[in-house]
């Protein structure tokens, strides 16, 4: 089974070709079928590869070579799958949750007359994210890398007759290509020092093998690897895209810039867990940038009014969860907090999808209210889904969340209240959202209200499924003080290897577990009371400052783009035109003032050339007989 | 026999052209092209493993043989000449030039020196192909250009003689070094100029390298380059930028690299430099066009830094990686030109910010202009990946800590690329449609010509082998 590896990215390939080069024949629902089978049939052979990987007869990683990719001298880099633990947690995630969105698309975009090439561009995303996770190198991880990119910029300028939205697009290339950057050089750095770019081979020599800058290697790697991880998973201070993201449509920002795509860093350092396992300094940064990404997005989140910009910031944030607990070197826990997260917030994005649906294309939440009545189902799947994402007991979240938590707390008790903090956060803000939007009166037009209803059952299916997911999800991975057995973490154990295993005590893991809990409901009863009527008076101070994302676009704005753009200006207008263009024109009309000053000899006088002549044999008599050498 | 043929075909039909009107040119131009590269595809499949040779007397009495030679670096030059020009040949099928019959004469007498540049083994063959290749560039130029073409084509042709006239004078000096009588051939050549003192070769590289560096261009030797290409006719800034700069670079790793080894190593990390500047100054440069031809110009100019910047930090990988990237650099901007071409046939304009909207106007045809952008801003799966990762990893191998950071400036370029060539598809794409837009999406022989670019693009993104296997060989004598 596992060397049928191939089919699972080859379906969304045809699906792609097929609705790729049909898109003017192929009829909206045709697309529709098309590209929703393609991932459905990538998700069967993927559940197959599971349960083989799964069972105790198999052992180490298969390698699937495809092709010869580059061979010079050398180097040599094959086009090779990997398929193990890891790379087979990750393709259940894409193709199943992948498989729901599209199934919610077939409706979402029924009346968008582009619908043939979105399915094309969301099929193409799922190739290329298949490539990310398969890949045996980290060449064919960055080829999968690159293409995500590209589909999120065809995505994100799904609607490009819309400025704005293509001016996001093309942010969220130039932003993860800063990022790429990063990737190409660790991988340069790679190549370098170990002459291979195989996991397999490259982590084989890690141990043995300092490298050229000895121990600092292994650091300058990690570090150039976790700006790639930065620009595509969001975090400070390459975070600035996903928002902006938000232009295209729902369901994207559901599959790409939610579930899957944006946990592509998350990947790449679980991948390489061995070596920053070898880089405590990279893992210190790393945990840094996470938790203050984590408590930086919160604290904008608190104050957005557009529903999905919520959802955006709530992702960027939890995001840097993840990248905490990579941080903390539990690798195995960001990987458990990157499945939960797919399931809840893919269903919390399609919860909005179906509200904004709904609403004729309105979202801003303080134009919502009660939506609740007229649409049942989306509203307790969301609810389903806040209660995930806050980490209340019994829900996905909870599990992988507390176990971020605690964690950080055997890592380092400061950093843990920081992480408190923004998981508190999290819950106000999801509860924020979630009151104002479903209960309450509403507080839209006429219009609106009389056109309000639940969305088809297209919608409401995959919304359903993965709501049952943000509950279920989290069993895979019971606390310590529950059960011995972490499914989850012995599954990847032989692919990730967590930095420490962190013992503590009972009763003070019962205790974080009570303490974040019981804030989490708290906060979402201060949301509830503080949020029964919102307030559409401008703010002030501090909300000011959160509501415009703390001015972070601007200060990019002022002190890189424009600078930048001034400095292109210039060079054009001086260095290029007058100062090179202008020596060179300079020479030209030397040689010619010159020429003009020569053409004067020939004057026309018998007398001068004459004399010319003279002085020239008297020149060849004195080099013939004094020898004068040239 | 193979390597003349390449030769005589377009020199013949050229010179043939010149006698016919009307269609008769355009037809005998598509037959010429189509047979030279059914020639070149035979070439490119041998030359791999066995380079071919020619070798008829010239002009014994200066010491100089009519001979050519066909490995897998000229073969491939050759294949991508044959290629480019065939595409010309099949977009231009509906199009009207005025004197057709000259037109296409002077075409195809370009290809045949082109061509000749690329095979030739013997030096002064070498130089004479070089200036038989300039010179009807020049007349189509200054024939069929712009408004402002006598200036910009002067200018060209004035810049680009003086690079010829010093490389000729320093081929002379060293066919005088030769041993025995004088001889132009390239191993004698090669063998007099690796045997001169160092402090020669510094100053014959100076004079070589000159005519190559105005050639390809690198900063600051490039000025004539965006006026020019601006002012020309589509097809022949198509020789120009796909073609004629690669003879530069051609000429580099030919006649520079085994010929002045001293040279090259003292002069290195200077031309490196220039390089690694010209990348950053023309991306920055072009992140400000609002002409698009002149936008394409300065991404040309980056492009063709980066690979003389991996050629003078040489490695193995580097130089693979250069010869790759010459062979798609030719077809990406190849790909580019045809559709800007389109929209100034169409649209009557060149400046960008009075386009927009081709997204809904003609979606083929963008659709292509956003395959090909990708390609030019090496998106992996597309052949122009392929060919930047090998010069960077070239550029980072090179043993010295400067390249470290040579290579991480130089691909803050690969950014600015992004920027600038995004920008472009927004401005051309997106959007809402202009109203003096023309609705008229890919005719069927545009369709045919920008097919086989995607094609070329994404097979070699996918399966880079065959054209790595082409030049392995000569990479591993150029770098030994």
């Amino acid at each position: 089974m596992t060397q049928l590896v191939y089919l699972i990215p080859l379906f969304p390939l045809i699906g792609f070709l097929i609705n790729g080069l049909g898109w003017r024949t192929i009829p909206k629902t045709a697309a529709g079928v098309i590209g929703s089978l393609a991932i459905l049939a990538s998700f069967v052979v993927s559940v197959g590869i599971f349960f083989e990987v799964n069972s105790p007869s198999f052992h180490g990683p298969v390698l699937v070579h495809l092709f010869d990719f580059i061979q010079t001298g050398k180097l040599y880099i094959p086009f090779t799958f990997q398929v193990d633990a890891l790379s087979t947690l990750f393709l259940l995630i894409i193709t199943g949750v992948g498989f729901l969105i599209h199934v919610y698309s077939t409706s979402y975009m029924h009346h968008d007359e582009g619908m043939v090439k979105y399915f094309a561009f969301l099929n193409l995303f799922v190739f290329s994210m298949l490539l990310l996770v398969l890949g045996a190198n980290y060449l064919v991880m960055f080829i999968g890398w690159e293409g995500v990119g590209l589909c999120s910029y065809l995505l994100i300028g799904f609607w490009f007759k819309n400025r704005d939205y293509t001016n996001a697009a093309k942010k969220a290339f130039v932003m993860n290509r800063i990022g790429d950057l990063g990737f190409l050089v660790g991988m340069m750095m790679i190549l370098f020092n170990y002459g291979t770019l195989s996991y397999g081979e490259f982590f084989g020599k890690l141990g043995t093998t300092p490298g050229a800058l000895g121990d600092n290697t292994y650091n300058w790697i990690a570090i150039c690897l976790f700006i790639g991880a930065i620009g595509k998973s969001a975090q400070i201070p390459l975070y600035t895209w996903l928002p902006d993201a938000m232009a295209g449509p729902t369901p994207v920002s559901a599959l790409i810039h939610a579930a899957t795509m944006v946990t592509a860093g998350i990947y790449m350092i679980a991948r390489s867990s061995v070596l920053y396992n070898l880089a405590p300094f990279t893992l210190h940064i790393v945990a840094i940038i996470g938790l203050a990404t984590a408590i930086f997005a919160a604290t904008v989140a608190i104050k957005q009014y557009d529903i999905k910009k919520v959802l955006a910031y709530s992702t960027v944030s939890q995001l840097g969860f993840m990248f905490l607990a990579l941080g903390v070197g539990a690798y195995t826990t960001a990987v458990f907090h990157v499945m939960t997260h797919a399931f809840f917030k893919a269903l919390l994005f399609l919860g909005s999808g179906s509200v904004i649906h709904a609403m004729g294309g309105e979202q801003d939440i303080r134009l919502m209210g009660g939506l609740g009545k007229k649409m049942r189902v989306t509203q307790i799947t969301f609810l389903i889904g806040c209660l995930a994402i806050s980490g209340i007991p019994g829900f996905s979240g909870f599990f992988s969340k507390d176990e971020i938590l605690a964690a950080t707390y055997a890592h380092d008790p400061i950093l843990y209240y920081m992480a408190l903090a923004a998981a508190m956060m999290t819950a106000f803000y999801m509860f924020r959202l979630y009151f104002l939007t479903f209960t309450g009166t509403f507080r839209g037009t006429h219009d609106q209200e009389h056109h309000l209803h639940e969305s088809p059952s297209a919608m409401t299916i995959p919304l359903i499924v993965l709501a049952i997911l943000s509950v279920v999800g989290g069993y895979v991975g019971l606390p310590a003080v529950i059960s011995e057995h972490h499914a989850l973490a012995s599954y990847l154990s032989p692919v990730v290897s967590n930095a420490s295993e962190h013992h503590m005590a009972a009763g003070t893991e019962w205790l974080l577990m009570g303490l974040s809990s019981g804030l989490s409901v708290v906060m979402i009863i201060y949301a509830f009371t503080a949020n029964k009527v919102p307030s559409f008076a401008p703010n002030t101070g501090l909300a000011k400052l959160l509501e415009n994302k703390w001015y972070v676009d601007e200060i990019y704005d002022a002190i890189i783009v424009r600078p930048l753009a001034a400095l292109s200006g210039l060079l054009d207008k001086f260095v290029e035109k007058s100062g090179i263009d202008g020596i060179v024109n300079g020479v030209g009309k030397g040689v010619r003032y010159g020429s003009d000053r020569i053409r004067m000899l020939q004057s026309g006088q018998v007398g001068f050339y004459i004399f010319v002549m003279v002085l020239g044999m008297v020149a060849l008599f004195a080099i013939t007989f004094f020898g004068v050498k040239l | 026999m193979i390597l003349v043929l390449l030769i005589l075909i377009p020199l013949l039909t050229g010179i043939l052209s010149f006698s016919i009107n009307g269609n008769g040119a355009k037809n005998l131009a598509l037959l010429s092209t189509l047979a030279t590269l059914v020639l070149s595809v035979c070439l490119s499949c041998t030359a791999g493993t066995e380079s071919s040779y020619f070798n008829v007397p010239w002009i014994p009495n200066l010491g100089t043989s009519f001979s050519l030679i066909g490995d897998g670096m000229s073969s491939m030059l050759c294949l991508m000449t044959g290629i480019v020009m065939l595409v010309v040949m099949i977009v231009n099928r509906n199009k009207e030039v005025e004197k057709p019959g000259s037109f296409y004469g002077l075409m195809l007498l370009a290809q045949a020196g082109l061509m000749g540049v690329f095979l030739a083994y013997d030096a002064l063959v070498f130089y004479v192909f070089w200036e038989l290749a300039l010179i009807p560039v020049y007349f189509l130029c200054s024939q069929w250009g712009g408004e402002k073409r006598i200036p910009a084509t002067f200018k060209f042709f004035v810049y680009t003689f003086v690079g010829s006239l010093m490389m000729l004078a320093g081929l002379i000096y060293l066919s005088t070094q030769t041993p025995g009588i004088n001889s132009y051939s390239w191993p004698s050549i090669a063998h007099a100029g690796a045997s001169l003192a160092p402090a020669q070769q510094v100053w014959l590289f100076c004079l070589i390298f000159v005519a190559f560096a105005i050639k390809m261009p690198i900063f600051p030797f490039h000025t004539w380059q965006p006026d020019t290409y601006e002012q020309s006719p589509t097809p022949v800034t198509i020789i120009l930028s796909a073609l004629m700069v690669k003879m530069g670079m051609f000429g580099v790793l030919r006649w520079l690299f085994p010929v002045l080894p001293a040279g090259v190593a003292y002069w290195g990390n200077t031309v490196v430099v220039l390089s690694i500047i010209g990348i950053i100054y023309a991306s920055l440069i072009a992140i400000v066009q609002t002409d698009i031809k002149r936008l394409l110009a300065y991404s040309s100019i980056a492009h063709m830094g980066l690979m003389c910047a991996a050629a003078f930090s040489p490695s193995n990988t580097g130089i693979h990686g250069i010869m790759v990237q010459m062979f798609n650099h030719g077809i990406n901007i190849t790909g580019m030109w045809v559709i800007v071409s389109m929209i100034e046939n169409r649209w009557g304009t060149r400046d960008m910010t009075k386009m927009g909207g081709m997204a809904t106007s003609a979606p083929q045809m963008a659709i292509a202009l956003l395959i090909i952008s990708f390609a030019s801003i090496g998106l992996p799966l597309t052949n122009g990946f392929v060919g930047e990762f090998m010069l960077f990893t070239g550029l980072f191998q090179s043993a010295s800590i400067y390249h470290i950071g040579f290579m991480v400036v130089a691909a803050l370029g690969v950014i600015l690329g992004a920027v600038y060539t995004l920008n472009m598809v927004q401005k051309v794409a997106y959007g809402n449609t202009r109203e003096q837009v023309i609705n008229k999406d890919l005719a069927v022989n545009e369709y045919i010509g920008l097919a086989i670019i995607i094609a070329i693009i994404i097979f070699l993104g996918v399966y880079p082998k065959p054209l790595l296997d082409l030049t392995a060989g000569v990479v591993n004598t150029l770098v030994h």
